[in-house]
C-alpha cells in the first residue's frame, strides 16, 4: 500500500491530481472474507471475472482461451461475488451448496490467514 | 473620480459585482435578496457585463451551480438570504471543503419559524463552522467595499476559501444611503485576473474533483481547511492595507470606535453598530468612557485581537442577533471562551436583541450600558433587549 501522506503534502480540497491513482489504493485491508481458489475444481467459465466489480480476478490466456488463475488480493474487498456465481458451488440436481472439497471458490475469515 | 451614488445596500452589492464583472452568477430569489439579483440581472440584459446567469430552481441548485464554476475556473457569485442559505447547507460546506473561493452576499433574515422576513442574524449563524470566511458590514459602504475585496481574499493562495458577505436584511439592503463607489478601471485593477489553481476545464492536466474520502485522509483535509482559517486574518490585513490606498477607507478584523479609552466595552455584529455609536456620543456627552468594538470579520474569529483589546476594561457587553437556545448566544459564546486567558478579565454580559426584525434604539443600548456601569451584569446570565415579559 502507497504510504499514507500527512496534510502538509496533499492537494487541497481533497483533489485528486494524478490519473488512475485508484490503482495504488489497497481496498484488499477492508476484506472480512478471503476468497480462496481450489483449481482442480475450476471449469474457466469466466462468471467470476465477469462478475467481479472490482477486477480482482486473475485471468491469463492459454492457447488463446482464457484460465482462471487466482485473486488479486490488494484489491479483493471480500465481497463473495464470485463464490456465488460460481457453477461449481452448487450441486445441479439439488440447488444445494456442495461441499467445500468440491467447490472452486471457496470463502475463508481473514483471521484464518493473520500468521502470513 | 469616486462617484456618489444615494443606493440601497442590495444594489451597492450588485454594483460592486457590475464593476467585478464575475464569469457565472447564479441564483434564486428570496427576500431580502432579492434586489441584489434584479439589478444585476439588469446589468446582463444590458449587455455590461460578460456574465453567465443561471436562474436556477432552487437554493441548494444555485450553490451547486456556483460550486461548479468555480472548480471550473471560473469566478462565481450568488446571494441569499435565512431559509435560501439553510437550503444551501449541505454545498454551503461543500464549496469550503473543495476550497473553492466563491463569494456569497446574504441580506441577513431570520429563520423559519413562525415564518419571518425581516432581520436577525440567525441564518448566517447557522454557517458559521461551515469552513466560510464571514465578513459583517454596518452599512452599504462596507456591503459594497466587502464585495470588492472578498474575491482578493478567497482567490489567495495561502487561502482558497469562499467568503460570505453579510449585510442586515431589509436596514442595509433595502435602506438608500450614500455610498461612495470607485472607478470601474480602478476596481478591475484591484480584484485582477484569478490565479486558477486546479481549474476543471484544464484538460490537459485532468484532476478530480468531490471524489470520496475515507477516514484514511478526510481528516487531513480537514486539518488543511483549519490551516487555510488561519491564514485569513493576514491576508486581509494585506489586502485592506491595499484597498485603503484606492479607496481611503481603512478596514481592518475589527472597527474600533471610542475604544482607546473605553471602560465600557460593547460588541455587536452589523448595523446595529451604527446605533450602538450613536448612543455612544451621547453617553460621552455625559462623561461615560464607552466604545464599540464591531467585528468585521466574525469567522475566522481572531482571537489575539480581542485580547489585546479586551483586556483591562471594566466590562464587555455582547449584544447577539441571534440566539443559540439552550446555550449561549453565538457571538458571546466566541467572545467569552476567547477572554479565558487574558490577563485582567472584565465583567461580561449577553445580551440578545432585534430577533425577527424587532426595532433596537439608542435607549436599549444605553439600558445595557447602565447595567454594566452600576456592575449588574451576571457572566452567565442572557437577557433581552426590547422584549415584551
Amino acid at each position: 500500500m502507497a504510504e499514507l501522506k500527512g496534510w502538509k503534502d496533499i492537494p487541497i480540497g481533497g483533489l485528486v491530481v494524478e490519473p488512475g491513482s485508484a490503482k495504488k489504493y489497497q481496498t484488499g485491508t477492508w476484506r472480512v472474507l478471503r476468497p480462496i481458489f481450489q483449481s482442480e475444481n475450476c471449469i474457466n467459465c469466466m462468471f467470476c471475472w465477469l462478475y467481479c466489480p472490482d477486477q480482482s480476478i486473475v485471468v491469463e490466456l492459454v492457447d488463446g482461451k482464457p484460465k482462471m488463475k487466482g485473486f488479486d488480493y490488494y484489491s479483493c474487498k471480500g465481497c463473495g461475488l464470485c463464490a456465488n456465481v460460481c457453477p461449481k458451488n452448487i450441486d445441479p440436481k439439488t440447488k444445494q451448496p456442495v461441499a467445500d472439497e468440491k467447490k472452486a471458490i471457496i470463502m475463508k475469515p481473514e483471521t484464518d490467514f493473520v500468521e502470513e | 473620480m469616486p462617484l456618489k451614488q444615494a443606493i440601497t445596500g442590495a444594489e451597492a452589492v450588485a454594483y460592486a459585482m457590475k464593476q467585478i464583472n464575475p464569469d457565472v452568477v447564479a441564483a434564486y430569489p428570496i427576500t431580502p435578496q432579492t434586489p441584489v439579483v434584479e439589478y444585476f440581472a439588469k446589468y446582463v440584459a444590458d449587455g455590461v457585463v460578460d456574465t453567465e446567469m443561471i436562474p436556477v430552481e432552487s437554493e441548494h441548485s444555485a450553490m451547486s451551480a456556483v460550486v461548479g464554476a468555480a472548480a471550473s475556473g471560473a469566478r462565481a457569485f450568488t446571494a441569499t438570504a435565512s431559509v435560501g442559505l439553510a437550503l444551501m447547507h449541505e454545498v454551503v460546506f461543500i464549496a469550503a471543503s473543495l476550497r473553492l473561493p466563491i463569494v456569497m452576499a446574504v441580506a441577513n433574515r431570520a429563520l423559519s419559524g413562525p415564518i419571518n422576513i425581516h432581520c436577525d442574524h440567525s441564518d448566517a449563524m447557522a454557517e458559521r463552522d461551515s469552513g466560510w470566511i464571514q465578513l459583517w458590514a454596518e452599512n452599504a459602504q462596507e456591503a459594497y467595499d466587502f464585495t470588492v475585496m472578498a474575491y482578493r481574499i478567497a482567490e489567495h493562495k495561502d487561502v482558497r476559501l469562499p467568503v460570505m458577505v453579510n449585510f442586515d436584511g431589509f436596514i442595509i439592503s433595502h435602506g438608500v444611503e450614500v455610498v461612495e463607489t470607485l472607478d470601474d478601471e480602478l476596481i478591475k485593477n484591484f480584484v485582477g485576473k484569478q490565479e486558477k489553481i486546479y481549474p476543471l476545464l484544464d484538460t490537459s492536466n485532468p484532476v478530480t474533483y468531490g471524489s470520496i474520502d475515507m477516514y484514511d485522509y478526510y481528516f487531513e483535509h480537514k486539518r488543511q481547511q483549519v490551516e487555510a482559517m488561519k491564514h485569513v486574518p493576514r491576508v486581509f490585513k494585506e489586502i485592506a492595507e491595499e484597498f485603503a490606498k484606492i479607496s481611503g477607507r481603512k478596514y481592518d478584523l475589527v472597527d474600533e470606535y471610542m475604544l482607546d479609552d473605553a471602560e465600557y466595552v460593547m460588541i455587536a455584529l452589523g448595523s446595529t453598530a451604527g446605533t450602538i455609536k450613536h448612543t455612544i456620543n451621547e453617553l460621552r456627552k455625559e462623561g461615560k468612557k464607552v466604545g464599540l468594538l464591531k467585528p468585521w470579520m466574525f469567522r475566522p474569529f481572531s482571537k489575539a485581537e480581542y485580547q489585546r483589546l479586551l483586556t483591562g476594561r471594566k466590562a464587555v457587553v455582547v449584544l447577539d442577533r441571534s440566539a443559540s437556545f439552550g446555550a449561549e448566544a453565538p457571538l458571546y459564546q466566541s467572545v467569552k471562551s476567547t477572554i479565558y486567558e487574558v490577563a485582567s478579565k472584565p465583567q461580561m454580559g449577553s445580551y440578545v436583541y432585534g430577533l425577527g426584525g424587532r426595532d433596537i434604539a439608542p435607549h436599549h443600548i444605553r439600558q445595557a450600558f447602565e447595567d454594566a456601569f452600576s456592575g449588574n451584569l451576571i457572566v452567565d446570565e442572557e437577557r433581552y433587549l426590547g422584549l415584551r415579559e
